[in-house]
This record gives structure tokens, sequence and C-alpha cells, in this order.
């Protein structure tokens, strides 16, 4: 069975079978077994070291998974305390850190890594590559998180979980408001928690863009990778601002940097800045990886084309860049300037739009197929009911005078738990049931689903529905008891019985998802949905035996063989020229086959230096130093151990991949994935930079003196110093760069000798950058300008630390033969960020220096 | 990390004295029962978003209904992207650009005239501290989580914070404004119907952030002028030798290191001024009645009561010391 309405048939009448493979058949005996031996993955008690995608996304499901049903548990904790008025069930402490946990949990710990491990999970099978392009990365991401989040959740049996709420405004969250450790166990967990997010975001951009199966162009990417791609490029320009806010209140709590308090000319405002910039993204980085779910399940269960497909792929690029234009609609009651409201409100209406045009989309496909009804259709049937409501509602709280009178009330809490369960929960259910036959021998039980949904949809509506009114009456959120007086019991009753149904219908889910999960590759349950993308390609560890030709969005269903063919290794590449693991780079637009890529196999390194990031960040909030940095330094050699084996350079000539194609098994530059994910990592930075710059002019605009009056400007002759020594070291290094592109088999000494020469000139920058300021007289604890300016300098030290780390590895990779004018990822990778760290503290130091001049 | 869990146990205790909270006095903290030109503004707004929320919800539910269960020859129209472009750009953005312009009419409409009152509130962990200011800006009178207003008189409310952000909100009257350290809200706003009217702190603040809230009475002119004139100057002596003793009891327990009582030594700063609490509807910011039995309670247990809040509990006081201080103090009127 193929492809079933006249609509798609028309559609796709263009599209031939080609006459001729890339490949002949039958393939040589030993090929497969080649193959078969490179992808083989580890047993026993190796499986820590296991980085390929399908593993690490399973783990990376169940963990999240796991905090899901935790912080569902601390939500049901609530509601029964708030069953009743004046409830003594549970204390204002306990209560206080049940609501920051649940939220931080439900937001950083469980929907943000769920929806990425979703994507690591089904990524690479979607474009039909072998793996995802740093599988180590992935899993290094996957351990940070795993322990991190463990950890973090352990503080509640301590009593020492975080009681700030989850968007932790200071002043109550500083050092004088909130003495001990609970606020750092959330800035400093939460805050590199993050860094996983932003190492899968890097790993899925690289990913969609460079490793699509061959034919795949822009037009035919399966809209759920293209949602990927958006969400992963937000998570790249929203995280930042979320570590650097977690930074600066870390250092106000733990050096008294005076950031945020207002009497020192700090204020409590540019956290909210900060934290929202982030914070409203984050709602759509949550919500278009479920859209792009919901997209890739509705033309299967209606065994349709998606309609609209440019249309909904626009609607998500759409919402990708609004959504950085709302951050301050959950500030409308600080009393900013009625103008600005009014601009935020327009573009928070906005936001509505896009997201209407993916509902009608799917409303349009359903209209042109035939909706099957099983439990996967079911969750995206009641994901429909409910993120419409609460998108219509938010339409509401969009409008500044009605947000006034339910900002921070239980209208609110109806609000954003109706888009985001609606957004993102019913549809990662959906998912569970859809995919599930893709890692399972066995699909989950439809009969207990249709009681899952039922429970899960009743009771959402139950325990949601009524806090709209709960809100309107005057119930403010964040309250540990009411008094009876105020009338609210009998709608908090009726919520907290939705609660336990949400509860009873979430726990005869995990029951069915452990009872029906028998992992296997090659034998899973397969296509039983007739779907008509490549994830359901039969599979083996190395993932499709032949990467195939993809001339539609729909392959399965256009090309009817293309599973067989595939898996006899008709198509290109089909076994493993370099004896290892490899994919198939080809080019961002039209995804035509370019060079081979070494993929890495399993290795200690990502678990322990994993662990060992946890343990530095944890033994800090701690404040067992000692120990920290012993962490710090195994995490450190953790990850050079693991990059060592990489940077392979060319092992081998170029290698036949079929269609009489020959491509490099190494490549350099733009061409290369390292450089690509340079560029996306030197974009997180000039966004947490961004970040600073604009908290610097932040202040100075709330402040009414800049630099405050008795403090000096250091004198020009610093920053001109500081700025020749920055640029120096930036021109010893091109020139290095140069000097190698032109004879790539010359002296070592090339490259040797600038890295060498390089590290003092930024390292006597940074000095004289930050001495500049010492001998001005300013001090970081002095004023919110003290911190800002001492904030810059201790950047441009810690990019420094990073740059030395970079400078010695390549060197020692030098001095072993391992790097040179040809074999010089690993030189190309040191020089990017090398331009960049000088570019950020050229910059920083015109901002320092030349702008208080210019203005004052 | 250990506190001591709040309990309203001692409640029961305090119930022979008077019923738990506000009961008598009838309250409201609503803003679907609006008694201002603000809040009704706001109200109206609200019941036109929901009737036309509640329609268009209605109409893409039948949408999809259409889609799944009509005949194929039927939804023909609605599989193409004049469909999608219609519902999904179109409406939405002739709906929105319509309700945008609603809404900014009725926030012009929220713009009250120049306020013929002056008050100054402080939010402070986990209360309200109220200034009432003459034209200069002078505290003419000093109370806390009570204000009284005239009705049908724009009053500003100039909104401070002392050390975590809080947020003034009184439903019935108006939206909520956010108490900021070092930043000054201001806010104008009137009652037009005498009434009580509840308040509460709408940013979380801490321990007690649920039990911040506070009154707004709002009365004829002459009523009000009333009551700022009987609040003003000293409070008045104790009548009677039990009240002298409770008075005496009260300064020497050190009660007035942190309140003022004015025309005594008590002058302290950092709690609650107590002049006039007698005459108060709440204790504990909202949270009980002031009656003898509450005043003995809160000041023998408040740390019991209310955990985390600045007052500590008074539990060396015997029995009879507790009795003639709470009825000193409810003698304060």
């Amino acid at each position: 069975m193929t492809v079933t309405s006249d609509h798609d048939r028309r559609r796709h009448a263009g599209v031939a079978v080609p006459e001729s493979f890339p490949n002949p058949v039958p393939r040589p005996a030993a090929e497969l077994e080649v193959l078969r031996r490179a992808w083989e993955q580890p047993h026993g008690w190796r499986i820590f070291t296991a980085v390929n995608n399908t593993y690490v996304g399973i783990a990376y499901i169940g963990v999240a998974l796991l905090m899901f049903l935790l912080a569902g548990v601390l939500a049901v904790l609530m509601r029964t305390q708030l069953a009743v008025p004046e409830n003594t069930l549970i204390g204002h402490d306990l209560y206080n850190q049940l609501f920051t946990m649940h939220g931080t949990i439900m937001m950083f710990l469980f929907a943000v890594p769920m929806v990425e491990a979703i994507g690591i999970y089904l990524i690479p099978n979607m474009l039909a590559a072998r793996d995802l392009p740093f599988p180590r990365l992935s899993a290094y991401a996957f351990w940070t998180y795993a322990v991190g989040s463990v950890v973090f959740f352990g503080t509640l049996f301590f009593g020492v979980a975080p009681t700030g709420g989850w968007f932790m405004y200071p002043p109550l969250t500083s050092y004088v408001y909130s003495p001990g450790v609970s606020a750092d166990f959330w800035l400093l967990g939460i805050g590199y928690i993050e860094i996983s997010a932003i190492a899968g975001a890097i790993e899925i951009i690289v990913g969609i863009l460079k490793t699509r199966a061959p034919g795949m162009s822009l037009e035919k990417i399966p809209v759920y990778c293209w949602a990927m791609l958006v969400f992963a490029l937000m998570i790249v320009f929203a995280f930042p601002a979320i570590i650097l806010a977690t930074l600066l209140l870390e250092l106000e709590r733990a050096f008294h940097w005076p950031f945020f308090i207002a009497a020192k000319g700090g204020d409590p405002l540019l956290w909210q800045h900060l934290f929202w910039f982030f914070g409203h993204p984050e709602v759509y980085v949550i919500f278009l990886p479920a859209a792009g779910i919901v997209s890739m399940i509705v033309p299967t269960m209606v065994q349709s084309p998606l309609v609209g497909y440019r249309l909904v792929v626009i609607a998500l690029i759409a919402t990708g860049f609004i959504s950085f234009g709302l951050w301050v609609h959950h500030m409308y009651a600080t009393g900013l300037p009625q103008l600005s409201l009014s601009f935020f409100s327009a573009a928070s209406m906005a936001v509505a739009i896009p997201s209407g045009i993916q509902v009608f989309a799917w409303i349009a496909t359903m209209a042109s197929g035939r909706l099957q009804f099983n439990t996967a259709s079911l969750f995206i049937l009641g994901f429909l009911f409910i993120f419409v409501l609460g998108g219509l509602t938010g339409v509401m709280v969009a409008l500044v005078p009605f947000d006034w009178q339910v900002h921070d009330t239980y209208f609110v809490v109806a609000h954003f738990h109706y888009v985001l369960i609606g957004g993102m929960v019913f549809p990662m259910f959906a998912a569970f049931y859809y995919w599930y036959p893709t890692a399972s021998r066995e699909a989950l039980s439809e009969r207990l689903g249709r009681w899952v949904f039922a429970l899960i949809f009743i009771g959402v509506n139950m325990t949601f529905f009524p806090m709209h009114f709960t809100g309107l009456l005057g119930m403010p959120r964040r309250v540990y008891t009411y008094i009876s007086e105020m009338g609210w019991g009998e709608l908090n009753l009726v919520s907290t019985i939705g609660a336990y149904m949400i509860a009873a219908g979430v726990a005869l889910f995990v029951i069915d998802l452990v009872r029906k999960f028998k992992f296997s590759f090659e034998e899973n349950k397969g296509n039983i949905w007739n779907a008509g993308t490549l994830e359901w390609l039969s599979t083996g560890t190395y993932a499709s035996r032949s990467i195939p030709i993809v001339r539609s969005r729909e392959p399965l269903w256009d090309q009817p063989r293309l599973a067989r063919d595939a898996k006899e290794g008709r198509y290109f590449l089909p076994g493993a020229p370099t004896g290892d693991r490899e994919a198939l780079i080809t080019s961002p637009i039209e995804a035509s086959p370019q060079s081979i890529l070494q993929i890495p196999d399993e290795h200690w390194g990502p678990f322990a230096a994993g662990v060992c990031t946890a343990g530095f960040f944890y033994m800090l909030t701690l404040k067992v130093l000692p120990v920290a940095a012993l962490f710090a330094l195994l995490a450190i050699a953790a990850i050079l151990w693991w990059v060592w084996d990489l940077d392979r350079g060319p092992v081998r000539g170029p290698a036949e991949i079929g269609a009489g194609l020959s491509v490099p098994v190494y490549v350099t530059g733009p061409a290369s994935h390292v450089w690509w994910a340079m560029a996306v990592l030197m974009l997180v930075a000039g966004t947490l930079f961004t970040c600073v710059v604009f908290s610097y002019f932040f202040l100075w605009l709330v402040n009414p003196a800049w630099p405050p009056a008795g403090t000096e400007l250091p004198h020009l002759g610093w920053p001109i110093a500081a700025g020749i020594a920055y640029a120096a070291s930036s021109l010893v290094i091109a020139w290095s760069s140069r000097a190698l592109t032109r004879a790539p088999r010359g002296s070592p000494w090339r490259m040797r000798l600038p890295l060498l020469l390089a590290m003092p000139l930024y390292a006597a920058g940074a000095a004289v950058q930050l001495m500049a300021q010492w001998q001005a007289g300013v001090g970081p604890q002095d004023s919110g300008y003290g911190a800002m300016v001492y904030l810059f300098a201790s950047l441009q030290l810690l990019f420094g630390g990073v740059l030395i780390i970079m400078a010695c590895y390549t060197l020692v990779r030098s001095a072993l033969g391992m790097q040179d004018g040809i074999r010089r990822g690993t030189f190309d990778a040191t020089m990017l960020f090398w331009h960049y760290s000088v570019g950020q503290g050229i910059v920083a130091l015109v901002v320092v220096s030349l702008f208080p001049r210019a203005v004052g | 990390m250990q506190r001591r869990r709040p309990s309203f146990a001692p409640l029961a205790a305090l119930a022979a004295a008077g019923p738990l909270a506000l009961a008598g006095c009838n309250s409201s903290q609503s803003a679907l029962a609006p008694r201002g030109p603000h809040a009704g503004a706001v109200d109206t707004l609200t019941w036109l978003v929901f009737a036309g929320g509640t329609l268009i919800f209605l109409a893409v539910m039948l949408l999809l209904v259409a889609a799944i269960l009509l005949r194929r020859d039927l939804t023909a129209w609605m599989t193409g992207n004049a469909f999608i472009i219609g519902f999904g750009i179109v409406f939405p953005v002739v709906t929105l650009t319509s309700l945008l312009t609603f809404s900014a009419f009725s926030s012009r409409a929220l713009v009250t005239p120049a306020p013929r009152l002056r008050i100054e509130v402080v939010g402070e962990q986990f209360w309200w501290r109220v200034h009432y200011l003459d034209a200069r800006g002078a505290a003419t009178l000093v109370t806390a989580n009570e204000i009284r207003i005239p009705v049908d008189t724009p009053v500003e409310f100039i909104l401070k914070a002392q050390d975590v952000i809080h947020s003034f909100w009184v439903p019935n009257l108006a939206g909520k404004l956010d108490m900021i350290p070092g930043r000054v809200n201001s806010y104008v706003f009137a009652a037009s119907e005498p009434g009580v009217y509840r308040g509460q702190c709408a940013e979380y603040c801490g321990a007690q952030h649920a039990l911040m809230a506070f009154h707004v009475v709002a009365a004829p002119q002459a009523e009000f002028s009333a009551w700022l004139a009987q609040q003003t100057g000293d409070a008045i002596e104790p009548a009677t030798p039990f009240l002298a003793r409770g008075r005496q009891l009260f300064l020497d327990a050190g009660c007035g290191a942190c309140h003022v009582i004015r025309g005594t030594p008590a002058d302290g700063l950092l709690g609650p001024d107590l002049t006039r609490v007698g005459s108060r509807l709440s204790l504990a910011a909202g949270t009980f009645p002031v009656n003898i039995g509450t005043l003995a309670g809160w000041t023998s247990s408040a740390q019991h009561l209310k955990p985390g809040n600045l007052m500590p509990s008074f539990g060396n006081l015997r029995g009879a010391e507790l009795r003639a201080i709470a009825a000193y103090l409810e003698s304060l009127k």
C-alpha cells in the first residue's frame, strides 16, 4: 500500500523511481559485515560509553520522562495542599520549594530536554543519516543533564531546594533575602544544565543542515526537522540570556557584585529583562518541536500529505522571529511606559497568527484524507482542543489592561498550563504512541491508550479550566494556602480532583510503556501506520544500510520499493570505506553529497566529563572549592581525552560512494562539520556577549551618573594598549593560517610559533583590560558600574583560559605530528574561536572606555 | 534548614475570641465585581474577549469536527491553501487588529483625572506600610495594612518596596502594579461605591506571600474626613489601670523597638505603626480580625501563625500579661 488519496497521486505524479541505482546488487559479501562491525554497539556495563543517537536518544527520553513524573508528583502534592482552605498538610517552606521545583523541572529539566531528546532520537533517522555529526557531544550533553537533574531533584530531600519560584526574581533570590545554598542550587544547577541544551542545539543544526539524504533539498525536509532547526536556532539565541542572568546573580550572591541591587546602581528589572528574553522564546522552543510532531502524525493518520507545507514552514520560522519580541508581556505590571507596552501587546497578538496557520493546515489535512481513530490521533485531537483554548486565553492576557488584572493569578496558571500541556505534553504522548514501534518489538496498547487519553484529557480540563475563574475571583498564584472566606474552596477542590485524574492517566501510561518496551534495532514493530518518511525505513545499528536518494516529502509513499532497495544496498554508501563509522555530508540547500564524515564511536570520555562537570558545579554550589577544582580539571581532561582521536585527517584517499561519485573522507574550512559547529558556537557566545552589552546599557539608563560620582574612567592609554595586544594575537594566528594554506607541507613551526606568540599577547591584552579598572580605583563590589566593567574583563579572562587550553592542545597535536597544513581541523577551530574572542574584547573596550566619554 | 511548619491549629484556640479571618467584614476580592471605573473598564473588556473567544473556539472546533466527519466532497473547500490563508491569516489579522484598537481605547479610558489624594504604599515582607501625603509630599498619617479612601475620588497610589518585589492589587478597583526596590510606580484609580475591598500581594515575595493582604475601605467623603481627623494625633491614654498595665508591659517587653505608638516612648520603625491598631479591620496583613484573642495569640505566637515574618514570638509572656497587652492594643482606636 503506498499512496492513498487522489490528491496525493496528482501531487507526486512527476516523481519517477530511478531506473538505475547508485550501486549495483548484489553487494560484495564482506561489505555488510564491515558496516555491521563498525556500528557494533556496546553491551553490558560498557553501555555507559554508548554515543549512538538511538541509545543516547532513548536514555535521554527516559530521564526526561522521569523528570516529568517527579515534577508531576510535586504538582499533585501542591494540589492536595490547596484542595481545601487553610490546609495544614504542607507548610509554607516546603510548598514554596514544591512550586519552585515543579516549574523549574517542568520547564528546564523536562520540556526542553524531552523535545531535544526526541529530536536526537528521530532526526538522523528522518534524514537517513547514520548518526548525528557529534555523537560524543550529545552523549556528554546527556550525562551532564542526567546527573545534574537527579542531583537537583535530590535537594528536595535535604530541605535545600530553592524557594525563589521558577523565575527567581531578585532581590528575593539574592544574598540578603535568600541566604544559604538553596538559590545557588538553582543558579549553578540550572545554569550549567543549559550547556547541554546548547550542545544539543549545535548538534541538531549541523545535523539537519549537513547530513541529509541526497536529494532532500530544503523543500523536502520533513516539517519536524524544520521545526527542530528553528527550535535549535532559538536555543542558540535565547539560552545565552538565561546563562548570563544566572551568572550575574551568582556573582552577586557569591561576591556581592551588585548587578540587581538598586541601592548600589543595579536594578532588579535587569534580571526580568534577561530572564524573559530567554523565557518567552522558551515557550516556543517547547511548542515548535511539538508542532513539528503534529505535522508528522496528522498526515500519516489521514494518509494524505500535509496541506500547506510551505505555509507551515514559514509559520515555524515566523514564530521563531516574533517570539523574541514578546518578552515584555511578562512585565506589563512592572510600570513600564504605555507606549512600549502597546508595542509588545501588538507583537504578542501577532504571534497567534503563525499558530493559527498551523492549526488550519492540520484541519485542512484532516479534511483531505480520512482520520484513523487511535490513541495517537486522539492525543492530536486533544492537543487541538486544549491548545486552541490556551491560545485564545493567550490573546486575552496579551491585552495590557486585562493582564493587569489576571497577571500572577490562577488565570495565568490556567492559561500557560493549557498552552504547555496542550502544546507540548499532548503531542509528546501522541509521539510516544506513534513512534514507539520504531524502538520496540511491540506497540503500546490501544485498549489502555483510550483510558490513558480519557483520564488525562478530562483531568487536564477539570484541573485547569476552573482556574480561570479562581484567578478572576482574586486568587494569586504561588500561595501555599488561602482563607476560607475567600470562597475559592470549591473551585480548588475540583482542580485537585482533576489533578488526581491526570496522575492516574499518566501512571497507566507508564505501566504500559514499561510493559511493552522490548528494545530492538532490527526487529522493531515497524511501520504499522504506513507512514511516508524515512525514520520508518527498516534499520540496523548502522541505521539505513544505504543512504537513499530522496525525491519527495514522503519517500516511502512515493517510492514503494525504497525500503527494500535501501536495505539491499542499492543506494549511496552501502558500506564503510574507512572501516569505521561514517556519515554522508551533503550540501545545506540541495543536499548533494560532498564528503564522508568520520563519526566517532563509543568512549568513556563523555560519561566521565558529564559526571565531572556536574561534580564541579555542585561542589562549587556547596563551596567545597578544592574538590570543585579537581572536578573541573578532570572534566577538561575527559573532554580532551574524547576529542583526542577525532580530527583524524585523510586516513585514506577519496572513497567511492556510488553513482561514480568519489568524495573525500577529510575536509576542512566551511566544508567541514567542525567549522559549522564553531560558527554556531560563536553565535552562542556572541549572543551572550550582546546580552552583556545590553545589561551595561540598561544599567547606564537607570543610573543618574555613569560612571557613578567619584569614579574615574581609566586613562585611554590602557584600553588602547589592551586593544593592540588583542589585535596582534589575532594577526599572528591569521598569518599562520595563510602560511599553512599557501604551503600545506611547509615547516610545522609556522603553526607552532604563532600559537606560542599569540597566547602571551592575548593574556597581556586581558590583563591590561582588567588592570585598567583596578588602577582607576574601581572595584566590582562598589556599584553596578563596577560590576559591569569587571564582568567584561572577567569574560575576556574566561575566554582566554579556553583559548590557552585549545592552543596548547593544538601545539601538542602538532608536536606529535597529528596537526599540519592539511590535517588542520583542530587548528582551524582554535583560530575561529581566537578571532571571535579578540573581536569581543575589542568591542568590550570600546563600550567600556569610549562610550561613557562619548555620552559624558 | 529546619523551619517550623506553619499551622492554623492555634486558631482553633482563638476561635472563641473571634471568627477566623474577616467573616464579619464582608470584603470582596474579585475582578468580576468591579467597584471602580478602572476595574469596570477591564470587566467590560473581559466579557467581550470571553464572548469573542468562546465563539472563535466553538467555530474552530466545528471546523475540526467537519474536517473529520463530513463526506469528502463536502470538505473539498477546506483542503487548499486558500482555507489556511483565510482562517489562519486574514481572520486573525482582522480580529486581532480590532481587538487591539478596542483595548487601546479602553486603556485610554483608564487615564483618570488629576488625583485629589495621594497615598504612598510601601510593600514589606509581609505587610503594607501606608503613608497619607500632604501637598508637599510629607506624611500626615502613617498606618498599615488598611487604606481608607473617599468614594468617587481619584487617588494616586505611590508604590514602593522596602525589601523585595511586591505587587499592589485590589481586584475590585483596579489591576495590579508592582512595587520594585529602587523604583517608584504610581497608579491613579477610584472607588465608585462605598465598601470594603480586599487586596493581596500579587508578586511572590517569600515565605508568607500567601498571607500578605490588606483592605481598602471606601467611604463617603465626610465619613473619610472624619476618619482621617480621628486617626491623626497621639494614641488615646489607657482608661483603666489594667490597660495602663498593658501599656507598661508592651513597653517593657521591648515592642517599642519595632513599633510606633504615638504619644508613648514606642518609636520603632521596623514594624507597623500601632497607634490606632484597635480600629483596624485586620491583624497580620489581612490574616486575622482584630480582637483581644487574636492580638494575644499573635503576640505570643507570631512565628507559629505566620512563620518567616519579622515579628518574633513572645512566648515568654504569661497569660495574664498577654491579656493585658492585647487589651491595651485593642483599646487603641
